[in-house]
């Protein structure tokens, strides 16, 4: 049997888990590990410039791909900077491990150089954690880690690696185990039988339903079964925020996203809806306003693969727990086998009150706010003429704020993973390293980080990482001279004093930040010349170009969810509501 | 409502931080907590007292068997159960209180212990009521210390929490 060091077992063990790439950050701890990694080939280091993007890139590989994103950092500082990066992937449910190198196990409790208590510092923000102690079981954690992390409801994992363990003169056998198993961890892979018909009949009786669906099903691969489900049954669908591209945007059954900004069509119809069939989704104070107000009228049959997301904010009538796609599939398959028919007079009275909804005050059958004129860009034509050069058809992360609704309304995904964003935690900074991610498992495609001049500069160092690994992303700023999100509120319930969301002169040029670090920076401040801009963007394949657009600062995000109050409680412009 | 609660988790260091972090970490209280290995020595076994509605004890199970060490959960006061907890108290015992202190223990079917110049040390075992009625009778003046082992309690009958 071969003998290797803990350090090599590691990055042999990563591996042998399917890992192509591991982005990371070297320190003292970290050191056999780094040794471990210039010796062998098989696995692609990505030297980030800070751990929080090492992490979101990891989680955004993650995100794209369906893989288990890896991320290794040093101990201490390292290891705190990844927090925010795991808890983002924690909250969006991302399978993703991440190896922290610890101080050896004799100085553990000693306030250690960069020593930090990793599995305390990381447990609320992790599905589960590990500290080795010797190299022997580091193989086998590695297997367990990628087991959970990509089962059940997936979630980050951490690996917290005590440097002795690692020691490159200590050589032990190595074996990757081919199976993991773990008596205190079996997840649900089917659901119950009798709930599915139950659900099943209600669905069928329906008059007034609605398919809400979330992340879930983007994570469980269960858009094929949803679109199927969805186009048997007529039934109009929702996407949240996290489940954009699930089912297509440009599909006549979508009625938009819902919730807080959700359109006006999406909500009013959950609002009057008789049977809401929830897929994936977790009720997110994001998406329901007040719960007691929420779909009164409605029956919930609520899929998913976790049962601690059931009843947990909204109570439900019929619970399932199971993997979306397998449970979306079994209700197919009984509809179809028993010919079940739905009540297809009350469907087409429904299908033409939404139509109604839409056309009164849908964004997408007019255009709902003031058009783009001179030096007066609206925020929402840039991502319209985003979607149009890109024909609709590139990966886009967000970062958070005013930008990520404009594009998660106005981009209209048709495939699931498309839409790569920071829903749960809300983290800034996630934009830049995500679309770094999806460009690694994608070389190929258009990679575009939609982001805000507050959001960019908060792992704005991550330009450098995208020169030394040609990851030519391209980057559109919404620039409105402000925290849209935060000035929008203060406007709306601070009587417009701007409390510390304006920069005052203080922002860079990006267009000579983007030429420090080697790429290309273009400034577009007319209307006139944004599309031609954005068209030559998108020509330099293979360069990163930072494209500033200076939009409307007094622009806000419409619809918005009046708050306390229902679903259908919505400020429709500035001057209009519900 | 107040609620008996049994996880039998993985004998892992750190599995009890879990537990106890995830009751912090989401609201919800835990008014005493016992844990020690069982006989399988690579698991533990944990009973807490919690109090809440149905709705939120069923958030905490849920919860609770989402952690990966916890291997079963099981909501004690759901059935019949027999619960006991052990009680040390230190009280000041010197003069015709000596006598009456002992009187008041032998109710109670406990015991002293030790026995200093001025002071007994007295156990007493019982449902966590009970304890609460001895302290009552006592009455604050004559105790010096308690100390109590938190709540663990079973099933009757033949179920039982095993894996």
């Amino acid at each position: 049997m071969e003998l290797l060091s803990g350090g090599e077992i590691l990055i042999r063990a990563l591996s042998d888990a399917k890992v192509k790439h591991l982005w990371g950050y070297p320190g003292g701890a970290a050191l056999h590990i780094y040794d471990a990694i210039f010796r062998q080939d098989k696995l692609d280091h990505i030297l980030m410039r800070h751990e929080q993007a090492a992490v979101h890139a990891a989680d955004a590989y993650a995100r794209v791909t369906g893989e288990v994103g890896a991320a290794l950092v040093t101990s201490g500082p390292g290891a705190t900077n990844a927090i925010t990066g795991i808890a983002t992937a924690y909250m969006d449910s991302i399978p993703l491990v991440v190896i922290s190198a610890q101080v050896p196990q004799e100085k553990i409790g000693e306030d250690a150089f960069q020593e930090i208590d990793m599995i305390g510092v990381s447990r609320p923000t992790v599905k589960h954690s590990y500290m080795v102690k010797r190299p022997e079981d580091i193989a086998e954690t590695i297997a367990k880690a990628f087991y959970i992390a990509s089962t059940g409801r997936p979630g980050p994992v951490v690996v917290d690696v005590p440097k002795d363990v690692t020691d490159p003169n200590n050589k032990v056998a190595y074996k990757f185990p081919e199976k993991v198993k773990l008596r205190s961890y079996q997840p649900t892979t089917r659901g119950h039988s009798g709930q599915i018909k139950r659900a099943v009949n209600l669905l069928m009786s329906a008059k007034r339903p609605i398919i809400y669906s979330g992340g879930g099903v983007v994570l469980g691969n269960a858009s094929e079964q949803l679109r199927a489900l969805a186009r048997r049954l007529n039934y109009p669908v929702t996407n949240t925020l996290m489940g954009l591209g699930a089912f297509p945007g440009t599909d006549r059954q979508f009625v938009g996203m819902l919730g807080m900004h959700g359109t006006f069509e999406a909500n009013t119809a959950m609002h009057h809806a008789d049977v809401i069939l929830a897929v994936g989704a977790r009720f997110d104070d994001r998406v329901t306003n007040a719960v007691d107000r929420f779909c009164p009228s409605a029956k919930i049959i609520h899929i998913d693969v976790d049962p601690s997301s059931i009843a947990k904010t909204v109570r439900v009538d019929i619970p399932i727990v199971g993997p979306c796609d397998v449970v979306l599939s079994d209700m197919l398959d009984q509809i179809q086998q028993a010919d079940l028919q739905t009540d297809e007079p009350a469907i087409g009275e429904w299908w033409q009150q939404i139509d109604e909804w839409r056309s009164r005050h849908g964004i997408y059958t007019q255009s709902r706010y003031e058009p783009s004129e001179g030096d007066n860009i609206k925020p929402q034509d840039v991502i319209k003429t985003l979607y149009k050069v890109t024909k609709g058809e590139a990966l886009v992360s967000s970062d958070v704020g005013q930008h990520q609704m404009f594009a998660a309304q106005y981009y209209l995904f048709d495939k699931p993973r498309q839409w790569i964003n920071s829903g749960g935690l809300g983290t800034m900074g996630f934009g830049l390293p995500a679309a770094m991610g999806a460009q690694m498992a994608y070389p190929d495609a258009n990679v575009v980080c939609v982001t805000g001049e507050g959001s960019i500069q908060m792992c704005i160092q991550e330009l450098a990482a995208c020169t030394q690994h040609q990851l030519p992303v391209k980057i559109i700023i919404l620039n409105n001279q402000a925290l849209g999100m935060v000035k929008q509120w203060q406007d709306m319930q601070y009587g417009s004093r701007y409390s510390h969301v304006l920069y005052e002169d203080s922002l860079p040029d990006f267009v000579k930040l983007a030429e420090a670090y080697g790429h290309v920076g273009m400034k577009v401040t007319h209307y006139d010349q944004l599309e031609s801009s954005m068209e030559e963007c998108f020509a330099l394949k293979d360069r990163v170009v930072i494209m500033d657009i200076s939009v409307d600062q007094h622009e806000h995000v419409y619809p918005m969810h009046v708050a306390p109050g229902s679903m259908r409680d919505m400020w429709l412009s500035k001057t209009e509501r519900t | 409502m107040k609620r008996l609660i049994s996880v039998l988790l993985e004998n892992e260091p750190g599995s009890l931080s879990r537990v106890v972090g995830l009751f912090s970490q989401r609201g919800y209280n835990i008014d005493s907590l016992s844990v020690a290995p069982t006989e399988d020595k690579t698991l533990s076994r944990l009973t807490l007292t919690t109090v809440g509605d149905d709705h939120k004890i069923e958030q905490i199970t849920k919860q609770l068997n989402k952690l990966i060490d916890v291997v079963k959960v099981i909501d004690l006061s759901e059935g019949v159960h027999i619960e006991r907890e052990l009680m040390l108290l230190k009280v000041k015992a010197s003069g015709a209180a000596r006598a009456e202190i002992k009187r008041c223990v032998d109710i109670f079917r406990g015991q002293i212990v030790d026995v200093g110049p001025t002071t007994y040390v007295v156990q007493i075992m019982g449902e966590s009521t009970k304890l609460d009625a001895f302290i009552e009778a006592l009455g604050d003046a004559a105790i010096l210390e308690v100390v109590r082992t938190g709540v663990c309690g079973l099933l009757r009958g033949e179920k039982s929490l095993k894996i």
